[in-house]
């Protein structure tokens, strides 16, 4: 409006690809030079009415335009934005004039995508149609269809001297492509461009000619195409609906990055703003940022080697023919420059420039995301109110309303939304209960808006959140509590992603002691599996590979010449595995799990303390003969074994004095053994004797003496019964316990 | 004085990279069109195209050489192109030097200006020596010179190789830091120096497993640019190697032919990448890795062996007994740690697999 007339016919068809940022300042070109008076965007029109959020000054790229339907937000789809997106760049343009011109969007309504399919995720535009654009860079003799859009359209400089050319030249290869390919298995894409020019029909009728359309380069020809409109309208009739809801939240440039789902697929957004961003001289600015974070990592890069890098990025471009140094040249004259050819400090680069770690703002004022949406709905329902106050809560988890408020409540501590913390319960200790402090926070509000990047429910969100940081943990123990975590908030669709990654934590883990570690909780969780009914079965199959693991390398770890502090730590562990085990129900596991306790109590080179402790596990299950224990015992505190060993090996065997009492057997083992050491050798064996039987409690140590006192008599009282009870069991007295009983295993009545 | 002339003959156990491979070399200079760089024989395009193979305009074929990514080909080739020297690292049996012969080849049409690095390397073996004769007889002087190959790399604007970097000791590396970044060899004893003229590089390969030996100083490091040679990439394109380069060496040895041993010979490939990538073929389970480089290099030694087991004490057929205590031999390395990691490795992926009973039987056995 405020331009001169627009001299050529026809609207201006600014074909792009999505998220390029050649696209977006050759857009930026064309709409300075032609001016238009509405500009149309590929997108969902309900939308529009969000679009004057986007020149809000809190608003920062990236950002996602979300659309979901009203009841079910998990049924949404994203329209992603980057500052180098043409889309937004076209937003911006039109915004920013000092007439500020009209901005629609004009792809289907996601109101008819949504009711097609249920959300299979942003529209198919959100890529440029890979296939087709494969076969013209195949014409022009690239064998990387992405490097050949690259050179010819997003490496062109800013197009100056024809900004319009540019984009009539595309659109023509594209119709030729069209024309070649048709649009077979496309059944969508001649909706959605019926849809767009009935928009542009009603466009022409309120501006004229002189207005701009920004789609994906593949409908450029369609949308220039003559057709009628009652044969567009035939095409949109009985479309199904649903009714549909919008807003912005923030984005980020890794899932931007991420293919498939809700990312765009660009694999090099930190790339893209920074070409984008850049005033000139691109690869000089991109190696010298990369030096600066390789310093930052205290790598030793100098400006000679950013000179190098410069040089062979170019000469490799040359050699390739390609106008410019792209991020290829870039990296590899990277790798071979400054990081020693290794890959290493490339995947730092990778990571951090690359793709990088910006985050979208949204403003204050913007429409809620679904995810606050539906956990109001679950709070309204749940009788569950945002307090500021603190209060705590108690839950009794065996009835539904107090279980779904605690599911709720461990989802919602997986997205990082501390409203409850967990609280030691007070009283009861029974594991059906849970004590939770709740306190919402204001800024819990930002927190549930940043948390909707993973998902629109909060079971989806936590779930999507779950898999993420499975995938991003570096230690073991970070996976077995995020298993847990995830059993307790019953996210049962996240726990296979866990999983994986806990086996295959697991697998590289080369210190016994995590993975022994590990197994207890994995055990653990797997009774409150069946309890909460998920599926156990996969956890079961871990836990099995993991046991399988500890059976095949503890016995080296232990034979690795441990001082005594670890020989404890690892006691410990043999202790924590033992029960596990017991708990797993796998084939064959506890055969290997005996042999491994026969190998250590056997070998010379494991610790003492480890040696009496598996001698003593083996001998209660039954696997070890009592004369082959007497032998190891005899073995272990025999003259020539070191004393510190011998003592570990003896407190190992016996450091719970109340079984020692209480099993006769165990007893007459140490008594015949003592009674048999040769009397210039006792002295030499009683301060190890001391070392255990002093740390008894007085009263074991008591009935310890009178038993051994009554000694010879034990052939006798085996037989007999105890002192104070009959030879046999009464019944009916016996019966009188199991009313109590019932009542401590069933719980109050309800 | 010069260096001994070659009797280039055809008799040649191991022809030269350039002798053996003239016709290609002559074809592509005579289609390469692209600018070439001072005192080059060719474009820097048509050295990557000698390397990587290809089909000229004339229709002849041109052999790959090098049977791996293009990019590093590319890089190499870019950097001799630059005053950078190119290093070529990688663990043994990932063809440094094959690379490194045909760079030369292609670039200056001469692989012979060539320092074999060692422990015992003298500092003259990269700059000059004397002819003590001559120097006796006639006094100090350019004749009484004995150039070392640097040097005439320099002299006549070729490139110079160097094996085995690491393996010379650091004060003799360092010999090297002025002729690549002041490009000049200085002669006190004559008050003379040799400047390098244009198209003198060097290339030096060493092996990055290896670093125990004489760690490079990172003044030389900085002056140059390095590209570490992968392993191959796919199972297929290893079996393909080890199987082509074991029968080579089962002719060279007498050995008779065991086409059977194919399936072998693709298992022991599976062993090594699945030990040496850390993760199963199929992608599903992670694997600690040993200690041991595991090459593909390995992997033909034990199938050779493997093949020679089953020639002189069995029944001439491959069988997974012949090549298991091989595999163990490569794996374990570090008694301890290794065999941990190899127990774990039959246990949890071994064992389950079908088709693999035999194998994990003949490797309990020897592993026991």
């Amino acid at each position: 409006m405020s331009g001169p007339p627009p001299a050529r016919r026809g609207p201006l068809l600014l074909g792009v690809r999505h998220h390029g940022p050649g696209s977006a300042r050759a857009v930026r070109a064309a709409l300075d030079a032609a001016r238009p008076a509405a500009v149309l965007i590929e997108g969902p029109p309900e939308g529009d009415a969000l679009l004057p959020l986007a020149a809000d000054p809190g608003m920062r790229p990236p950002v996602a335009l979300l659309a979901h339907a009203a009841d079910d937000p998990g049924r949404a789809a994203f329209w992603p934005l980057a500052a180098f997106s043409p889309e937004w760049v076209a937003i911006r343009w039109a915004q920013e004039q000092a007439v500020p011109v009209p901005v629609r969007f004009i792809d289907l309504p996601a109101a008819h995508t949504l009711a097609a399919d249920s959300g299979t995720g942003p529209d198919e535009a959100g890529s440029v149609r890979l296939d087709p654009l494969a076969a013209l860079a195949e014409t022009a003799g690239y064998d990387d269809p992405e490097r050949w859009w690259e050179d010819v359209v997003e490496h062109r400089g800013d197009g100056a001297a024809d900004p319009l050319g540019a984009f009539a030249a595309l659109g023509e290869a594209m119709g030729a492509l069209r024309e070649a390919y048709g649009d077979e298995g496309r059944a969508r894409d001649r909706v959605r461009e019926a849809y767009m020019r009935q928009r542009m029909r009603a466009a022409r009728r309120e501006f004229g000619d002189g207005y701009a359309v920004v789609c994906g380069a593949w409908h450029v020809p369609a949308l220039g195409a003559r057709t009628t409109a009652a044969a567009d309208k035939a095409l949109l009739t009985g479309l199904p609906k649903v009714k549909v809801e919008t807003a912005w939240v923030p984005w980020t440039h890794r899932r931007l990055a991420r293919a498939g789902g809700y990312g765009a697929g660009i694999t090099s957004p930190g790339w893209y703003a920074h070409l984008f961003a850049a005033r000139d001289r691109p690869v000089e600015r991109w190696l010298t940022k990369i030096a600066g974070l390789l310093r930052e990592e205290d790598q030793q890069v100098s400006p000679a080697h950013v000179i190098e890098a410069v040089r062979l990025a170019a000469t490799l471009a040359a050699i390739r023919g390609r106008p410019l140094a792209g991020l290829t040249e870039t990296l590899e004259a990277v790798r071979a420059v400054m990081c020693d050819g290794s890959d290493v400090p490339l995947a730092l680069i990778e990571d951090r420039l690359v793709i990088g770690d910006v985050l979208g703002e949204v403003p204050d004022g913007a429409p809620a995301v679904p995810l606050q949406r539906d956990l109001t709905r679950r709070q309204r329902s749940l009788r569950l109110k945002a307090e500021a106050r603190e209060r705590e809560l108690e839950l009794d988890l065996r009835k539904d309303t107090d279980a779904a408020k605690s599911l709720l409540l461990h989802r919602l501590r997986l997205l990082g939304i501390g409203w409850g913390t967990p609280a030691a319960s007070r009283g009861s200790t029974g594991t059906f209960r849970e004590t939770w402090r709740l306190r919402w926070d204001p800024e819990l509000s930002v927190r549930v808006a940043e948390a909707g990047i993973w998902g629109t429910t909060v079971e989806a969100a936590a779930t999507a959140k779950a898999e993420a940081d499975a995938a991003r943990a570096r230690e073991l123990g970070e996976v077995t509590a995020l298993a847990e975590r995830c059993l307790l908030a019953g996210l049962s669709r996240a726990l296979p992603a866990v999983l994986r990654a806990l086996a295959d934590r697991a697998a590289l883990d080369t210190d016994v002691a995590r993975l022994a570690k590990a197994l207890p909780a994995l055990a653990r969780s797997l009774r409150y599996g069946d309890v909460r009914g998920t599926d156990a079965s996969a956890l079961a199959a871990v836990a099995g590979g993991l046991a399988e693991r500890i059976c095949v390398a503890l016995v080296p770890a232990c034979a690795a010449g441990l001082d005594a502090e670890a020989a404890a730590e690892l006691r410990g562990h043999v202790e924590a595995v033992h029960g596990a085990i017991a708990l797993l129900d796998e084939e064959g596991l506890g055969e290997r799990w005996s042999a491994v306790l026969r190998a250590l109590a056997g070998r010379d080179r494991v610790p003492g303390l480890i040696r009496g402790r598996a001698a003593r596990l083996l001998l209660d299950e039954g696997g070890l003969p009592a004369q082959e224990t007497a032998r190891l015992m005899g073995l272990a505190l025999s003259p020539a074994a070191p004393p510190p060993d011998a003592a570990g090996w003896i407190e190992g065997f016996a450091q719970d004095g109340t079984l020692l009492v209480h099993d006769e057997r165990l007893l007459a083992l140490v008594d015949t053994w003592l009674a048999g050491v040769p009397e210039s050798a006792f002295t030499d064996v009683l301060p190890l004797l001391r070392r255990t039987f002093g740390a008894y409690e007085p009263g074991v140590k008591r009935s310890l003496g009178e038993l051994v006192r009554r000694g010879p008599a034990r052939g006798a009282a085996r037989g007999g019964a105890p002192e104070g009870f009959a030879p046999l069991p009464d019944p009916s007295r016996a019966d009188a316990v199991l009313p109590v009983l019932a009542l401590l295993l069933a719980g109050p009545p309800a | 004085m010069t260096m001994p002339e070659n009797d280039r003959g055809a008799d040649a156990l191991r022809p030269h990279a350039e002798d053996a491979f003239a016709e290609e070399l002559k074809a592509l200079a005579a289609a390469d069109d692209r600018p070439r760089p001072a005192r080059w024989n060719l474009s820097p395009w048509a050295v990557a195209t000698y390397l990587l193979g290809g089909t000229l305009a004339d229709g002849t074929v041109i052999t790959p050489k090098y049977v791996g990514p293009r990019r590093i080909v590319e890089v190499a080739v870019t950097t001799l192109a630059t005053d950078r020297a190119l290093l070529l690292l990688g663990v043994p049996g990932t063809a440094k030097t094959w690379v490194s012969e045909h760079l030369a080849a292609a670039v200056s049409g001469d692989s012979t200006l060539l320092v074999q690095g060692t422990a015992g390397t003298p500092e003259e073996a990269i700059r000059y020596g004397w002819n003590y004769a001559r120097l006796l007889a006639h006094g100090p002087g350019r004749e009484a010179l004995v150039p070392s190959p640097v040097m005439r790399a320099m002299a006549e604007g070729r490139v110079a190789r160097v094996e085995e970097l690491t393996r010379i000791p650091a004060d003799v590396q360092d010999t090297l830091i002025t002729v690549l970044s002041e490009k000049t060899l200085p002669i006190p004893e004559l008050g003379q120096e040799v400047q390098a003229v244009r198209g003198f590089n060097l290339i030096a390969t060493a092996n990055d497993r290896d670093r125990g030996v004489n760690e490079l100083s990172s003044a030389l490091r900085r002056r140059f640019n390095t590209v570490v040679l992968p392993l191959p990439a796919t199972a297929d394109a290893e079996v393909d190697i080890v199987a082509r380069r074991v029968d080579q060496m089962g002719r060279a040895l007498d050995l008779p032919a065991a086409p059977e041993g194919l399936e072998e010979i693709r298992r022991v490939v599976t062993v090594f990448r699945e030990l040496r990538d850390g993760i199963t073929a199929d992608g599903r389970t992670k694997v600690k890795s040993p200690s041991g480089t595991l090459s593909t290099a390995e992997a033909i030694s034990v199938v050779t062996g493997g093949l020679a087991l089953a020639a002189h004490f069995g029944d001439g057929v491959l069988r997974p007994s012949d090549v298991a205590a091989g595999i163990l031999g490569a794996v374990v390395r570090d008694p301890a740690a290794d065999r941990v990691v190899w127990q774990e490795y039959l246990e949890a992926v071994v064992r389950e697999r079908d088709g693999w009973k035999d194998f994990y039987r003949a490797c309990r056995e020897v592993t026991a």
